[in-house]
């Protein structure tokens, strides 16, 4: 008995040395923590996770000032792939983000627009071209769908439209099994 | 006209799981004539026992879970782990025993895992070992041939002493088991018998191997490659498993034939055929690649040489097959083969 | 000699149907009045229209020109008027629309005179016949439609040992190359010349599976007519050996890597239909316009038609007669590997080798909805000719784990359909696979938006920053400049003066910041 003690006990010490020492010696040296989570976020610069911007709530979650089920674009993935990078248990997402988001973009109704630049001054990602008293149009490739423009917009000429489905960037549907009622 | 446009390929070979969980089933059937034939009907009862509580605790399972009955019902995997763990049981085993172990085997080992596809163990096996551990004295009594014990076991004697615990003339079965052929050899040899002292002169053993044992084990061998030849299953599991094994007790019985016994005692005597061609070829459990089934066979064969020859307990397959169901995904993921155009 | 054939892992054996349609020669249809030329009818960029809506058009007349380098021109299928220039339905498994244009026809079929027929390729140079092949738009007519001069070029330090013309066909009902290799085979065997001539390729094989004896014996008449050095060689009939590397694995023993083009193991392959094309573009000067398409299933008349691309399903089906009532599915391409339609108002193109319309009767279709669990029992590993394990991709492209999935090489997968085909679960395996392939191409994409997303916005913020500087440096300068004049010191001014220089100087340097940040916003964070 006291022999079986002993011998686990040495065993024990001796793993747990050779785990500690791998550890340190076989450390990864990756980027800040901050920029890690940063990359896994949408940047779509909205501010729904209530900070102003995407590497502001980057910053907020490696203070863990933030949670990791705050931002909407990104859904149930980017959810999972924070927890996945922190090594934390997922969280829900509220009720209004389950399924995953539909990727829009913002739209100008050029007959409406006045020209206010409004909207230009609130884009966070200079996705709207115009200048004053000129005609503003979307470069519907850089916009992120953030909808930040819609507020200020003094004449709610702007209007969000899906993303555009063409061949290029047709996805497979999941398929659907009426017997494997398991997720 | 509308049209739906599910994703190809459209044809199908019509090749159903049903189908391959017959088949296998129907291998089975001439080692269960001649198991009426040795040994009585005992073994009819209790594959009807078995298979009727599996599809009532697989049925039961599926309602909890909320699955459609019919489909999975009607794959026959239940029937087939009944089937299994009544080869596995002795004769005459009393009902509740058979009960008890499917039980485990359908409930515990398959439906708690998510049902068939994702259960990790081999549920007859698991059902097999939990009453083995529980209730040792039942699991370990059996019937000798009904030419040595001169009993002849009817159906209805078989039902009576399933139910009841009595034979036909009223005598309790037990007065009449025995230990198996390598349950006699392994308590005679720590007994310091040898091996051909403790064979000569005594009614179970045959020829070949334990008497009876020899020829029901032929016959799971002929049904076994029945299946390799109708690519149910894959040669490698058996012919890794079977080979280890004889390899290994040849080695020693080449060393010492008076205390390890020949190989063919080891291949035609307890569970290794049945175990090599249908419990350890058993698809979910067993590693999927070819060079892992290979290892996972030599893996069980090892394994049941040493639990027989110096474990504790006379038979080692289902121990050895659980064991290597642990390792199989490890073994998977290192014997990926070489995908066409890679690794050259 | 007889060539020694090797054999790749797995691959199944079909029943192969092709009896209905094999048995009718080639046959013509009749002109319809609408022709929906879709620009993309490749793989590569689109084609841009360079027709416009209410121009004359004559038969063979480019419309569309390549855009960019793995591109090919789209000609005009008959002489009409153009319509239209729009989104319609394409053949595509989305289902989705993409730009085409419309030509209404005026019935005379008449040729434009540009065609400019070369009686003999070798006065040519390689170059000069690649351009040709190129100009004429002629992409693999096999099912995948790459850009056939892309396939004709040689870097300078490669060699072509050997070219195959693949005549293998061997997805279950077609039969166009078979009928194609009967009747054509002279047409075929002169292109296969040209092809040999822009590759410099030394020897010239074509794998035919054995399952068409005519087309192989057609074959060799015409080669010994014609006095070439071409081998025929039978192929057993198994399929996938009509896909590009299974082919080139039996012919030759070797193995393309994934990701690698033949030619850089020295092989080219290239489809018999294509061959043809060839011919045609080169020795008659006509571009690509039309192709012979199997007809197969539940039809009146199955067989092989000659249709002018841009003829929509409906049109052609109306010609060969349906049962609309009984019809279950209609497939574009063979039943393992094509796609089902979803309406029949899609145009044919340069890639449709077969419609299959199906009925309960005729080609009894898998039901997809009711897959039980995958049991391992590893028979899809066995016929997977990649030699994959799809049933560990299956686990992982389930589970969405899709890291894990392209560990297992989801993406050697050629979606050849064996393993699904046999699998006794009844597991749509292919869809699974090919959902997580889109699906990881598509985070790969939101992943670069993404990071232009920041890019865009961290310039941004450092221009408001930048701004509100600029702000207060004016402010700071106008201040200090009211402040000199109320005490009107000279050492103050001179102070004054110097900050003055310095802000500007500042202010010059940022401005040529911004400008050329703004040409370049990436160059900036
Ligand atoms: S064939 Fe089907 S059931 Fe068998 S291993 Fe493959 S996916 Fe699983
Ligand atoms: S579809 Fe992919 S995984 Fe399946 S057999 Fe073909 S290549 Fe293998």
């Amino acid at each position: 008995m006291l022999s079986a003690i002993i011998v686990l006990t040495l065993l024990a010490t001796v793993f747990g040395l050779i785990l500690g020492f791998a550890a340190i010696r076989f450390k990864v040296e990756g980027d800040p923590i901050v920029d890690q989570i940063d990359s896994l976020l949408p940047q779509t610069q909205c501010g729904q996770c209530t900070y102003p911007g995407c590497r502001p709530y980057a910053q907020a979650i490696a203070n863990a000032e933030a949670n990791i089920n705050q931002c909407p674009p990104g859904g149930e993935t980017t959810m999972l792939a924070l927890a996945d990078l922190l090594g934390v248990d997922p969280l829900p997402l509220g009720a209004e983000h389950q399924a995953e988001p539909e990727a829009t973009v913002a739209f100008i109704i050029e007959d409406t627009c006045i020209g206010c630049t409004l909207c230009i001054q609130a884009c966070p990602v200079d996705a709207i071209l115009g200048a004053a008293k000129q005609m503003h149009t979307v470069i519907e490739s850089e916009c992120t769908g953030c909808e930040l423009c819609i507020p200020p917009c003094p004449v709610d000429c702007i209007i969000m439209q899906p993303v555009k489905q063409e061949t290029r960037n047709w996805k497979w549907p999941y398929p659907v099994q009426t017997l494997e009622l398991r997720k | 006209m509308q049209l739906n446009t599910p994703s190809s390929p459209h044809i199908h070979s019509g090749y159903q799981l049903s189908q391959l969980m017959q088949r296998v089933l129907l291998a089975l059937l001439p080692a269960i004539v001649l198991y009426v034939l040795f040994f009585g009907w005992g073994i009819v009862v209790n594959i009807l026992i078995a298979v009727v509580a599996a599809l009532a605790f697989e049925a039961l399972a599926l309602l909890l879970r909320k699955r459609p009955l019919a489909p999975y019902l009607g794959d026959y995997s239940a029937v087939l782990t009944a089937v299994l763990l009544a080869l596995a049981l002795p004769p005459l085993a009393p009902w509740w025993l058979i009960v008890v172990a499917t039980f485990f085997a359908i409930v515990f080992a398959k439906h708690l895992y998510g049902g068939l596809g994702y259960n990790p163990f081999n549920p007859a096996m698991i059902g097999y070992v939990v009453v083995l551990i529980s209730f040792p004295r039942e699991v370990t009594s059996w019937l000798p041939p009904e030419a040595v014990s001169g009993q002849v076991v009817s159906f209805i004697d078989a039902l009576r002493a399933s139910f009841t615990g009595i034979l036909g003339n009223g005598i309790p079965p037990d007065t009449l088991s025995m230990a198996t052929p390598l349950d006699h050899v392994k308590t005679q040899l720590t007994q310091n018998h040898a091996i051909s002292e403790i064979i000569t002169g005594n009614g179970i053993f045959g020829q070949l191997a334990g008497s009876g044992w020899e020829w029901i084990n032929l016959a799971f061998m002929v049904g076994g490659i029945w299946l390799i030849y109708k690519k149910v299953i894959h040669w490698y599991i058996p012919v890794a498993m079977l080979g280890t094994l004889v390899l290994i007790s040849g080695l020693f019985w080449l060393i010492d034939a008076e205390r390890y016994a020949s190989p063919l005692f080891h291949l035609l005597s307890g569970g290794a055929i049945l175990g090599a061609f249908f419990i350890a070829t058993d698809p979910v459990t067993a590693s999927t690649t070819n060079r892992g089934r290979i290892l996972y066979g030599i893996g069980i064969g090892l394994l049941v040489y040493i639990i027989r020859s110096w474990g504790g307990y006379p038979e080692g397959v289902a121990f050895a097959v659980l064991l290597m169901n642990m390792l199989a995904p490890t073994l998977d993921y290192y014997t990926q083969p070489r995908v066409f155009g890679r690794g050259r | 000699m007889i060539r020694q054939l090797f054999r790749y892992k797995g691959g199944v054996k079909l029943s192969d149907h092709k009896q209905e349609s094999s048995s009718q020669p080639i046959q013509k249809v009749t002109l319809p009045k609408r022709l929906i030329l879709p620009l993309q009818q490749h793989i590569g960029a689109p084609a841009s229209a360079i027709v416009s809506v209410g121009e004359r058009v004559l038969k063979g007349q480019m419309i569309a020109k390549s855009d960019g380098h793995i591109s090919a021109p789209v000609h005009a299928s008959t002489s009409g008027r153009v319509v239209e220039i729009t989104d319609f339905a394409i053949p595509h498994p989305s289902g989705l629309k993409a730009p085409c244009i419309v030509i209404e026809s005026d019935g005379n079929d008449a040729w434009c005179d540009h065609r400019k027929p070369v009686d003999d390729c070798h006065h040519y140079t390689p170059e000069q016949i690649r351009e040709h092949i190129r100009h004429a738009g002629v992409v693999g007519l096999g099912g995948a439609g790459f850009p056939s001069f892309l396939k004709l070029t040689v870097g300078s330090e490669r060699v072509v040992e050997t070219l195959i013309l693949n005549g293998a066909e061997c997805e279950p009902f077609i039969s166009c190359d078979d009928r194609l290799m009967r009747e054509r085979a002279e047409e075929i065997i002169k292109g296969l010349m040209v092809m040999q001539h822009a590759l410099v390729a030394k020897a010239c094989v074509i794998g035919v599976e054995e399952n068409k004896p005519e087309a192989a014996a057609a074959l060799r008449s015409a080669i010994s007519a014609l006095a070439v050095e071409v081998e025929v060689v039978e192929v057993p009939t198994l399929y996938p050996t009509g896909g590009e590397k299974q082919l080139i694995k039996i012919l030759t023993n070797k193995e393309i890597p994934p990701k690698t083009l033949p030619i850089e193991k020295r092989v080219v392959v290239h489809n018999v239909g294509t061959a043809a094309a060839v011919y045609r573009a080169i020795c008659l000067g006509e571009p690509l316009i039309s192709r012979v398409i199997t007809i197969a299933g539940a039809v009146k008349k199955p067989g092989n038609y000659e249709i002018p691309f841009g003829i929509s399903a409906a049109q052609l089906l109306e010609q060969v007669g349906i049962e609309e009532e009984s019809v279950e599915r209609i497939i574009h391409g063979g039943p393992m590997m094509g796609f089902a339609l979803n309406t029949l108002d899609v145009p044919l193109i340069k890639t449709s080798n077969c419609l299959l319309v199906t009925d309960p009767n005729t080609v009894p279709l898998r039901n997809k909805q009711l897959a039980l669990a995958c049991i391992r029992c590893g028979s899809c590993a066995d016929v997977c000719p990649i030699n994959l394990l799809p049933q560990q991709l299956y686990w992982h492209s389930r589970a969405k784990d899709f890291d894990k999935a392209q560990d297992y090489n989801l993406f050697d997968c050629i979606e050849c359909g064996c393993c699904d085909y046999v699998c006794p679960s009844q597991i749509p395996l292919v869809q699974y696979f090919r959902f997580a392939k889109t699906s990881i191409w598509q985070a790969e994409q939101d992943k670069k938006q993404a990071e232009l997303a920041k890019e865009r916005h961290e310039f941004r913020q450092f221009r408001i920053e930048r701004e509100k500087a600029e702000k207060k440096a004016r402010h700071k300068a106008k201040a200090a400049k009211v402040a000199a004049k109320n005490v009107g010191a000279d050492d103050k001014k001179k102070a004054i003066e110097e900050a003055m220089a310095r802000v500007k100087a500042k202010k010059q340097q940022q401005e040529a910041n911004v400008s050329a940040s703004k040409t370049e916003p990436g160059d900036n964070t």
